[in-house]
């Protein structure tokens, strides 16, 4: 790994089709940055995509990665990291993706505490279609398909993830660089699964949750009396209706990554040329 | 072909069915005959008919008959399953002291030996050795030397301690002694034993083994029947070479689990049944428009929607050749035999890489659960060939560049296809898309590139059917007249059907083939024939279907759909009866 990469190197040249002011482009940036600044490479790093504006976001950098099917990039994500430990992975997705169509692989991704990071890019909207309600839109918020709004709460994607055993759990605001690259860099960091939800405003269809209001309403973790090692001051932010957070949420000191559990360690990529050796013992076992 | 002695065991699920006949065909593996068993089984845990029943010869065997010589009936409900698979002399082994049992009725032409296997087993130390009790009995009837079963018992009960096994061969021989005792009846039946050495295994157990010996090290499934053994098999054994197994939420998530393995250079493979082949067919898209080598293993069962869940049928042919939006190709293999399953997957691990697409494996209920003996020389490892295709490293990467130096997996070339690199691979970080894409496996949707890519996919397909060979299996008499064509798991049942219809005086020339995409021409062969029978198991004749679509000409079919497989005899009769037919139209 070369130690002179820099974060532009994450970037492909392909333009980005996002809309100008789009969220995306921040959280995008602090990925690469963090990326770059974890001692990563293009060639080491795997980036999955699933579908929606945030989709896109594999076209835009530049690394080994899949642009995949609707709500699927955790399965996939999952896979290259098992087959190939060595590999860097990151996982991206809108609120769509993760916590629609892919709501019940998030669950099981967020358990089996793969060792790979998973940034939503959170707009509160689908964007792509020129917006409809998502699964984070406030229950009063109007759309094409709910005129009167969705009626129905919002997913609390980090309730979610605590319930499910996460090991980290982070928000950030794609709009504050810095602190978006730090606590993307954590999540890299972190022997486990790395879940950072981002605030990444929509500029086109979401008139609610703007950067404005992002910007007035966020209260940073980090200047405030908060253990991010304490399940119980974690459950007290991610209950907590009243004000929007950033910074790590929860983090488990202690978590046992999923290829540590289960001996997951070789790059399955190398195999031999014909049958391995002793596989004869496998014909024997039918005696 | 030395007489065939037909077996079986009975009662409800739970009543440790599935062991007791596993053993026995154990037994009989071990004492150097063939065997082929089979399965009537039910989709529940506890309650329901279930059997498991166990053909046997010193000859080769790959087939079930309508025959039952013997068979150990737990239930009435087992003798009534049976009725006409018994024949006179058939020897019926039951408990009289069972409550249900206590008024079954014997059928008059048949032989009952009433055998208190319960408190025999309780003697003998417990309770739970009645079907052992019951074994045997058998072994008593059959005239079948019984340490080849104490040899089946070691092997089943050894890691749960010698008092156990000792248990075990003491419940035997307390059965056996009593028929013995008992019952001055000369039976007909002499089991001989050969100093030949078997293997015995399932078509799922067959798929597992070749896929590691074929360098699989990623498989991600959900539970299904009649696919899990695959998991599984794989399951404590994969792990010894590297590789891991995931247990995945659902189906969706198993092939896209599979999918981030193989980008990410593993083999890898997921296997499923019809139902997770619906839903894996979202992913399928994405899979062969990336070009990403992916093995899709499915063990087809009767449907549509739930069906019949533990029963049999060839029902997916369509579904595999057709699933998904838009165009793309995929291979489809299908191996006939259960030791060809072993082959077939290895050559699936191959032709995926090669041609890096999705290959479906497909096998189906009646061969996945059914057992067959093989010498161990049929899985012979040093046979095994590892060909990963066009995979490129640092020193060879260089000839794949465009002028910007970008990476190019989807490079145009003559026969389709174009330079893997595995991440890790210096200068090689390239996207994977399902958007159509340029060289680059950039988003396009300009016309040229558009045209290109797809063509370059199909070219793909033009380049295998040059360079691999797609032959099917010929048997039969080469000079027949008539010609019966099948595909999958049916091939043993024909096989014996041939010699049946030979010794009637009906010669018929027989194609099996393991290849449905790409597939033989079968043109000249059709042609050739006065009379051509597509046998399969199912309603609608789908490879019948294409083998007219390729010779626009129309063929006969024999079609079975009601959930059980061929049998040699009955399958004989139907294609008797359909040539008979075919003559007089």
């Amino acid at each position: 790994m070369s130690s002179d990469i820099r974060f532009t190197d994450f970037k492909s040249d392909k333009q980005p089709t996002w809309c100008p002011g789009c969220g995306d482009f921040g959280t995008m940036n602090g990925m690469m940055k963090a990326l770059a600044e974890t001692g990563n490479d293009p060639d080491n790093t795997f980036v999955v995509a699933g579908i929606g504006c945030s989709g896109k976001i594999g076209t835009y950098m530049h690394s080994y990665a899949l642009h995949g099917v609707h709500g699927r990039a955790l399965p996939v994500g999952t896979g290259v990291k098992m087959a190939r430990p060595d590999i860097e992975v990151m996982v991206a997705g809108g609120d769509g993706d993760g916590y629609s169509i892919g709501a019940g692989h998030f669950v099981h991704a967020v358990r089996r505490n793969v060792d790979m990071t998973y940034v939503v890019m959170d707009n509160r909207i689908y964007g792509l279609t020129k917006g409809q309600a998502s699964p984070t839109s406030r229950e009063d918020f109007e759309t094409s398909t709910s005129p009167e709004g969705p009626k129905q709460p919002p997913v609390n994607p980090h309730a979610l993830a605590l319930a499910s055993g996460a090991t980290f759990i982070a928000q950030s605001f794609s709009s504050d660089a810095l602190r978006h690259q730090e606590i993307i860099q954590e999540a890299i960091e972190h022997d486990g699964f790395g879940f950072v939800n981002v605030y990444s405003p929509c500029v086109t269809f979401n008139d609610v949750d703007t950067y404005d209001y992002f910007r007035d309403s966020l209260v940073d973790l980090k200047e405030e009396d908060h253990d991010p090692t304490s399940r119980e001051d974690a459950k007290d932010v991610i209950l907590d209706n009243e004000r929007e957070h950033q910074g790590v949420i929860y983090k488990d000191e202690s978590s046992v990554p999923y290829h540590e559990q289960h001996g997951v360690d070789e790059d399955m990529s190398v195999i031999p040329d014909g049958a391995p050796e002793s596989a004869t013992d496998l014909v024997r076992e039918f005696y | 072909m030395a007489a065939d002695f037909n077996w079986a065991v009975g009662g409800e699920a739970g009543d440790g069915i599935d062991s007791t006949g596993k053993i026995f065909a154990q037994a009989l593996s071990r004492a150097g005959r063939h065997v082929f068993t089979s399965k009537d089984f039910a989709s529940r845990i506890r309650g329901g008919y279930t059997a498991y029943k166990v053909r046997t010869s010193v000859d080769k065997v790959q087939s079930v008959v309508d025959r039952l010589d013997v068979l150990i009936a737990l239930t009435p409900r087992t003798i009534e399953e049976n009725l006409d698979e018994l024949h006179e002399g058939s020897v019926i082994i039951y408990d009289g002291e069972r409550t249900t049992m206590q008024d079954v009725e014997i059928p008059e032409e048949m032989i009952g030996l009433d055998v208190p296997l319960k408190s025999l087993a309780e003697e003998a130390g417990g309770a739970i050795m009645r079907n052992v009790v019951a074994l045997g009995a058998a072994c008593e009837v059959a005239e079948f030397p019984i340490e080849n079963l104490d040899s089946a018992l070691e092997k089943r009960f050894k890691d749960k301690g010698q008092k156990l096994v000792d248990n075990n061969k003491e419940a035997a021989r307390a059965g056996r002694s009593y028929v013995a005792d008992e019952y001055d009846h000369e039976f007909d039946y002499d089991l001989e034993t050969t100093d030949e050495d078997y293997v015995l295994l399932n078509g799922d157990e067959a798929i597992g083994m070749g896929a590691i010996a074929a360098g699989c090290r990623f498989y991600a499934g959900y539970p299904i029947t009649p696919a899990t053994d695959v998991m599984t098999y794989l399951t404590g054994r994969i792990e010894r070479y590297g590789g891991h197994v995931v247990q995945a939420e659902d189906e969706l998530s198993a092939i896209n689990m599979a999918l981030g393995a193989a980008r990410g250079g593993a083999r890898a493979m997921t296997a499923t049944s019809g139902p997770g082949i619906d839903l894996m067919t979202e992913t399928f898209g994405l899979i062969a428009t990336s070009e990403t080598p992916l093995v899709i293993c499915n063990v087809m069962r009767s449907g549509p929607s739930t069906g019949m869940p533990t029963k049999q049928e060839q029902g997916d042919l369509n579904q595999m050749l057709y699933g998904g939006h838009g165009e793309v190709p995929r291979f489809v293999l299908s191996p006939t035999t259960i030791d060809e399953c072993f082959w077939k997957t290895v050559e699936a691990f191959n032709l995926a890489e090669k041609y890096q697409l999705p290959v479906y494996l497909t096998a189906d209920l009646s061969m996945a659960v059914t057992e067959q003996t093989f010498s161990p020389e049929t899985f012979d490892m040093d046979e095994v060939e590892v060909d990963r295709g066009n995979v490129v490293d640092e020193t060879t990467i260089d000839d794949h560049m465009n002028e910007s130096g970008g990476f190019q997996p989807h490079e145009l070339t003559d026969d389709g296809i174009s330079p893997r690199a595995f991440p890790g691979t210096a200068d090689g970080a390239h996207m994977s898309t399902g958007l159509e894409h340029d060289e680059q496996g950039r988003r396009t949707e300009d016309t040229d590139m558009r045209v290109a890519q797809v063509d370059k996919r199909n070219r793909k397909v033009e380049t295998a059917r040059e360079r691999e060979d797609w032959s099917p299996r010929e048997f039969g008499d080469a000079d027949a007249d008539d010609l019966v064509i099948t595909w999958g798991s049916n091939e043993g049942a024909l096989a014996e059907a041939v010699e049946i219809l030979d010794d009637e005086g009906q010669d018929v020339r027989v194609l099996s083939v393991p290849y449905i995409f790409p597939r033989p021409d079968l043109s000249a062969d059709v042609e050739a024939a006065e009379t051509t029978v597509v046998v399969e198991c199912n309603e609608q004749g789908q490879f019948a279907d294409l083998v007219e679509h390729d010779v626009l000409e129309r063929v006969d079919r024999v079609n079975k759909y009601n959930g059980v497989r061929f049998k040699a005899d009955e399958l004989a009769a139907e294609i008797k009866s359909t040539l008979a037919e075919g003559v007089e139209a």
